[in-house]
């Protein structure tokens, strides 16, 4: 393989701290260095200029529907969707169907994203056989065949005890237990925001109080057991203050704020459209304010994008019958740029560490910088360029966005994974 | 009859909160001349001949699908009824499905009833035929509002100023939520009242009054609509027993009889007689229960009628001319 140079863009790797126009050198898969003009003969250039380019950006939360659910998404779609939105790295979720609860499963999941060879597909593992929340699963086995979390996304564990000791048995194999802070009991029943908006629609609210419960509690039980705890799409602004004092006090959490939940509120549900439908909720001004201020003041250190496909008949529904989630993929970094950036609440630096730099390490993962001998896993975007949402180009196998004919800001231009380009928006 | 021009309701009648004071005033006004049209020997007039509409009940309601039927034919309209059990519907078709169905079915009008609320805007946005609201989940339950309006001013003479309490289940109630919005839009007071499980979070920021306790409520009100309470909220833990919130919470002679005013009792039925409502107060002489249901039929003759693109005035002269 030829060597590529890609020429001419502003070079940001908050990792390094490195900040300023540079060429980037790409050998063998790997970065060989950072420099000014640096020498491209035999070697393939990449015009970056007027352009950004960074460590490739990693979503720590994907929902790729395979096995089990192949007509929402597949691992192939999926990776297609993902380097499409300049995901480098994805981390799959295992609320399949079987569940990924066995090494078998992470094997599987492993061995197609490698066969399908666009973003690294990283399998995450549940934290109990059958996601049932009783008994835990081979964590030690499916490390080994690959996952890099344990997670109970979509079905939280009830049981205390069955999450302290999650906590405890992660340590030996240091890995993070991921969570979706959810009392479904407090839940039970709920479409939406509880508040004036669920009234008015005579939709059965969700209170914060259900997500703020299970925040207060699997942090005390990480500061109990000294548990690495990942705590998914944060969206209460009580959420965030727990998880900013928690961090302050030493407790080891890392957390996600979503695009959804930092730029809209429920009243995008007023008139009963499904594709505003996720869990957690849509919720009220006040609690999008505050999870920006947590991006903004690092407790929220992840974006990840709860991408959550769904079948067009699926969202077709009644608001009540309609399942939850959005596809998050190809619009994260449009509106991280629209919404966070161009409105000058984060720079581009922070931007790329909380799309970077901070999964990586919350996951100890590979990537998230663009130092000498990394993989070279490199997002190139132009942060200026306008462009609209249209899901009918969505690579993704579905549709359902609450932000189709949105203008946004910003937009990926190439991916590059282990030094190759697996997308292009020339090619695309 | 009063002459106001009735603006148009557009295609779909889906809830009281889109509609302005002008439109609900308008369809109380066309509702007048429907009355009388139940009190003759032919209860029947040609306005809605040769329109074909179907009732489309996905949730058991005998009393409201039995008040639009004898709107519709009381109009001429050719109908058909739908229930979800035993239909397409249990063999697992979907709303759209069905939708599309109707639609290619040619048909007029659709007066559909929902447990999911937000289905009937569901249909309207999908069909050309006219969609009607017959209670969608805990959504709106317009011609009930609307009837319930309309009884208010057939007895207490007037709306604007009028102070209306709405009892009970208030939580799940799509009868409440319409009354709110009608009622508010044409210049009435509403509260609420009911144990603070039974009452919608944020439910003041629609403009009403909360109480917590049923004396205030009497003591505060021109008329009492009191809400059906379903006896599965006991079992999924609202309240902790009828007993309890009959003692608490109920409609009874003795709240009524330390009231200083006589309070006009609503119920949009069926009742559970001694829990959310005591016998002598539902027969008593301020019990309008029942004109509320002959209302029920009028005001649903309105509505079909200016949605098929009548104009209020025309409903006059049919009466009229049907007389002559």
């Amino acid at each position: 393989m030829k060597p590529i140079v890609i020429r001419g863009g502003r070079v940001i790797d908050p990792s390094r701290r490195v900040d300023g126009k540079l060429d980037v050198l790409i050998a063998e898969g790997r970065i060989v260095g950072l420099g000014e003009s640096l020498d491209s003969t035999d070697a393939d250039v990449i015009d970056a200029s007027g352009l950004i380019v960074a460590p490739g950006l990693i979503d720590l939360h994907v929902h790729l529907r395979e096995p089990g659910f192949e007509h929402k998404e597949t691992i192939r779609t999926g990776s297609a969707s993902a380097v499409a939105g300049g995901f480098t790295t994805v981390v799959a979720m295992p609320n399949t169907d079987p569940p990924i609860d066995n090494s078998a499963t992470v094997g599987f999941v492993l061995a197609e994203g490698r066969r399908v060879g666009l973003a690294r597909v990283l399998p995450s593992g549940a934290i109990t056989v059958g996601q049932k929340g009783e008994q835990l699963a081979e964590f030690g086995e499916m490390v080994k065949a690959g996952a890099v979390t344990v997670t109970d996304d979509g079905k939280p564990v009830t049981r205390a005890s069955v999450m302290r000791l999650a906590l405890e048995y992660a340590q030996t194999f240091d890995i993070p237990v991921s969570v979706h802070a959810e009392d479904h009991d407090l839940s039970r029943g709920g479409v939406m925001n509880e508040g004036i908006t669920a009234t008015r629609l005579g939709l059965t609210g969700i209170p914060n109080a259900a997500e703020d419960v299970m925040i207060a509690r699997d942090l005390q039980l990480a500061e109990l057991t000294g548990g690495r705890l990942h705590i998914q799409h944060v969206s209460t602004r009580r959420g965030v203050e727990m998880i900013r004092e928690a961090r302050a006090r030493g407790i080891r959490v890392s957390a996600e704020a979503t695009p959804h939940h930092f730029t809209l509120t429920d009243e995008a549900v007023v008139s009963y459209g499904t594709d505003a439908k996720m869990n957690p909720p849509l919720r009220s001004e006040a609690d999008r304010d505050a999870v920006i201020q947590g991006v903004i003041d690092g407790t929220l250190d992840v974006i990840a994008t709860d991408h959550a496909p769904h079948h067009y008949d699926e969202k077709e529904q009644a608001f009540d019958d309609a399942p939850f989630g959005i596809v998050g993929l190809e619009t994260a970094l449009g509106l991280a740029l629209t919404e966070l950036v161009h409105r000058k609440r984060i720079d581009l630096p922070t931007l790329i560490e909380r799309m970077s730099c901070a999964p990586a390490r919350a996951f100890g993962l590979p990537g998230g910088t663009l130092g000498e001998g990394s993989l070279a896993d490199v997002t190139i975007f132009d942060p200026d360029v306008e462009w609209l949402v249209q899901p009918e180009d969505f690579l993704s196998l579905s549709r359902n966005t609450p932000f189709a004919g949105w203008r946004l800001k910003g937009r990926p231009v190439a991916t590059l994974v282990g030094g190759r380009v697996v997308w292009s928006a020339t090619k695309s | 009859m009063n002459s106001r021009y009735a603006p148009s309701l557009g295609k779909d009648l889906l809830g009281l909160e889109q509609l302005s004071r002008e439109q609900i005033l308008g369809i109380l006004d066309t509702s007048e001349p429907f009355k009388e049209i139940s009190e003759r020997t032919i209860k029947k007039v040609p306005l809605l001949r040769g329109k074909t509409i179907v009732n489309a009940f996905f949730e058991n309601s005998t009393r409201t699908r039995i008040s639009f039927e004898f709107a519709e034919k009381r109009l001429s309209a050719d109908t058909v009824n739908f229930a979800a059990g035993g239909s397409s519907v249990s063999k697992g078709e979907t709303l759209v499905d069905t939708a599309r169905n109707l639609e290619a079915m040619r048909i007029d009008m659709v007066v559909i009833r929902h447990g999911s609320s937000g289905a009937p805007q569901f249909l309207a946005e999908r069909i050309a035929s006219n969609v009607i609201n017959a209670g969608d989940g805990g959504h709106e339950h317009p011609t009930q509002g609307l009837l319930d309006m309309l009884t208010l001013r057939d007895h207490l003479g007037r709306l604007e100023g009028i102070k209306v309490v709405i009892v009970g289940d208030v939580l799940h109630s799509r009868v409440a939520r319409s009354n709110i919005w009608g009622l508010r839009k044409v210049g009435a007071e509403v509260a609420v009242c009911g144990p603070k499980t039974l009452i919608p979070p944020a439910i003041e920021e629609l403009g009403v009054t909360v109480f917590r306790r049923i004396e205030e409520a009497i003591e505060w009100g021109d008329a009492l609509n009191v809400l059906r309470l379903q006896l599965e909220r006991m079992k999924s833990g609202f309240i902790p027993s009828l007993r309890e919130y009959n003692r608490i919470f109920g409609v009874t002679r003795e709240r009524l009889e330390r009231a200083p005013r006589d309070l006009l009792i609503l119920h949009p039925g069926p009742m559970n007689r001694g829990v959310e409502i005591d016998s002598v107060v539902a027969d008593g002489p301020h019990s309008v229960i029942l004109p509320q249901v002959t209302n029920g039929v009028a005001v649903r003759m309105a509505v079909l009628y200016l949605l098929a693109g009548g104009k209020s005035e025309s409903a006059e002269m049919a009466r009229t001319g049907m007389e002559s």
